[in-house]
């Protein structure tokens, strides 16, 4: 078979110029400038279409439901049309042993050329028993279609960090898909969803360009993951100026301050929120008057209250935090140092009383 | 070498005989200390006020730059202290004995630890006297090697990992402290670490401050004035 996009998309109704507005936008979202746009169109004219199997573990279904809604019709289009032809749980027709065979034919027809989108983990205690798709463990699925794969997604929270289902004391054992799949390039794409133009533009990037997008150290495209919510907040010059919001209902909050002193942790999490938005850009958490929960990063569910900046710590019985934590020891010891001279002082009273004492006696 | 020899070499060290003084803190080292301390009380205060801003400025956001100015003194300061710790660690390679104290533990040597026994007991009100250093005594030095060299450290990772979140991906910072991020559990959890650094210079600083105090009047040597004229008289 070598259907290529170009094919697919006049099989959809898709017009050429639609097409080459895609191209466009495409190259925009992605940083490339216009020259790219041609380049785009190109391979996407030319080269065979690389299909994506996705795969769902233990997850809710937000990853897809978020990649549905991507704000250009045309990348739904293409992608909605690429994935029903191969593979995906929930959003294709066939259902059963057919959808089966699909998955098997898929992997033997394309072995080693098929990017595989993994959303939700799996969960390793009593030999995966907590998450059965087939009749089979999802980790042994997962594993034989990683093994033939090129390349491996990893949408979401879930698959990237682990998300509630790995939230402490993590029952079923559920892990990141890193930790299970070894030997092919996995990309992270966390977020509980992920924005869904952050999807098709990886989706799309990897398609075009046959390669995976530059990523950060924690594996996670540079692209939109570079920065802070906080960094390229619309709020953040309220947060310079020093204005926040200091309860829910006060002028500040109607007036958009910074939510920094509500718990707002923009600038603990990596995301492209701030700058992509949601909801074909209408707006995101922070610009609907609700600080930011950390959704896209490492083990959110652990790191205490969503509206709290610092990390509880559980290590002293309490739950506390480090500011709690510090300021007793530093309050301790100021008690220390007061007693302590007290003490001294007493000590050295009597000393020269006794001293005085002995002077008298002589 | 038992214990009560090593006591008795303490006692009877030449160096440290009534009435003599010694030079103990070169220049550099005592200019150091000051800055640091100048450093570090900009740092906390500054660094405070950034997790737990002071109330909001009214009007317009234009009008203010106030978190802004706060910043900076803490990124101003932090620098500076990077620098002179650098500079100090130079300093230990080539300076006198004394400035090497910083960097190390002794604890091998016996003499070391039944120094660190006899001053737990002195400040447990068991010992009539401490005994006589011509640097830091060992509990002294314990603290300052965990809660000055080794924090200061700690710090500088995970400030400058901090600071490399906003100069960006690529930036030298990054480079050089970015591992510290993922490694600490994600930039929320390095915060965390950052301000139990601080609170654990703070109470240092409280301990310190007071030891040293407490030392000159009660111990056998100059302590506040050594550390201005680098200076150490034994009294006894």
């Amino acid at each position: 078979m070598t259907e290529t996009f170009y094919d697919v998309l006049r099989r959809q109704g898709i017009s050429r110029r639609s097409f080459l507005k895609f191209c466009s936008l495409t190259a925009t979202s992605l940083g490339l400038g216009a020259a790219a746009a041609p380049r785009i169109a190109h391979a996407m004219e030319t080269k065979p279409r690389t299909p994506v199997i996705w795969l769902e573990g233990l997850e809710c279904t937000c990853c897809s439901e978020s990649f549905i809604r991507s704000a250009h019709p045309l990348t739904k289009d293409v992608v909605l049309s690429m994935l029903s032809l191969d593979y995906h749980v929930t959003l294709m027709a066939a259902a059963g042993h057919q959808a089966e065979k699909q998955l098997d034919e898929i992997k033997k027809k394309y072995k080693g050329n098929y990017i595989l989108a993994v959303e939700g983990n799996p969960p390793l205690n009593e030999d995966g028993m907590y998450c059965i798709e087939a009749g089979r463990p999802f980790i042994e699925i997962l594993k034989e279609t990683a093994a033939d794969a090129k390349a491996v997604i990893a949408w979401g929270a879930c698959a990237s960090w682990g998300c509630v289902q790995a939230a402490k004391p993590n029952p079923t054992r559920a892990t990141p898909i890193d930790k299970v799949i070894s030997g092919k390039p996995i990309i992270k794409v966390p977020g509980c969803p992920p924005i869904a133009e952050v999807m098709t533009a990886v989706v799309t990037y990897m398609l075009t360009f046959d390669r995976l997008p530059e990523l950060d150290r924690q594996g996670r495209p540079k692209m939109f993951y570079g920065q802070r919510i906080h960094d390229k907040c619309y709020r953040r010059p309220h947060f310079d100026a020093g204005q926040f919001v200091e309860a829910w209902d006060d002028d500040a909050a109607r007036k958009g301050h910074c939510l920094y002193k509500m718990g707002c942790k923009g600038p603990t999490t990596y995301n492209a929120c701030s700058t992509v938005r949601w909801n074909d850009g209408v707006s995101f958490p922070i610009q609907s008057g609700h600080g930011c929960i950390g959704c896209s990063e490492d083990g959110f569910w652990d790191k205490g209250s969503f509206y709290d900046r610092v990390t509880d710590i559980k290590q002293f019985g309490i739950e506390a935090n480090a500011d709690k934590v510090g300021g007793t020891a530093a309050a301790a010891a100021g008690a220390v140092v007061v007693a302590h001279a007290a003490l001294t002082a007493l000590k050295k009273a009597k000393k020269s009383d006794s001293a005085e004492t002995v002077t008298g006696d002589k | 070498m038992n214990l009560n020899a090593a006591a008795a070499e303490l006692e009877n060290n030449p160096q440290t005989a009534a009435g003599r003084t010694v030079y103990v803190y070169e220049a550099p080292v005592r200019l150091w200390h000051w800055l640091n301390a100048l450093c570090i009380l900009v740092l906390a205060c500054s660094g405070y006020l950034i997790a737990s801003p002071l109330s909001s400025t009214p009007g317009e956001a234009s009008d203010h730059f106030l978190m802004g100015y706060i910043r900076f003194a803490h990124f101003a300061a932090a620098y500076l202290f990077a620098v002179a710790f650098l500079v100090r660690i130079y300093w230990a390679v080539v300076g006198n004995h004394n400035a090497r104290e910083l960097f190390y533990l002794p604890v091998t040597d016996a003499k070391w630890w039944a120094g660190l026994v006899r001053e737990l007991r002195w400040y447990l009100f068991l010992e009539k006297q401490p005994y006589k250093y011509v640097g830091h005594n060992p509990m002294g030095h314990l603290f300052m090697f965990l809660f000055v060299t080794v924090a200061a450290v700690l710090m500088i990772c995970t400030g400058f990992a901090l600071y490399g979140e906003g100069a960006g991906l690529g930036s030298w910072q990054d480079r050089l402290f970015g591992w510290v991020i993922p490694l600490l559990g994600g930039s929320q959890a390095t915060h965390s670490w950052h301000h139990l650094g601080m609170w654990g210079i703070v109470s240092f600083v409280i301990l310190h401050v007071y030891a040293a105090v407490r030392e000159d009047i009660m111990s056998r040597q100059t302590m506040i004035n050594t550390m201005i004229s680098g200076h150490r008289t034994f009294r006894d």
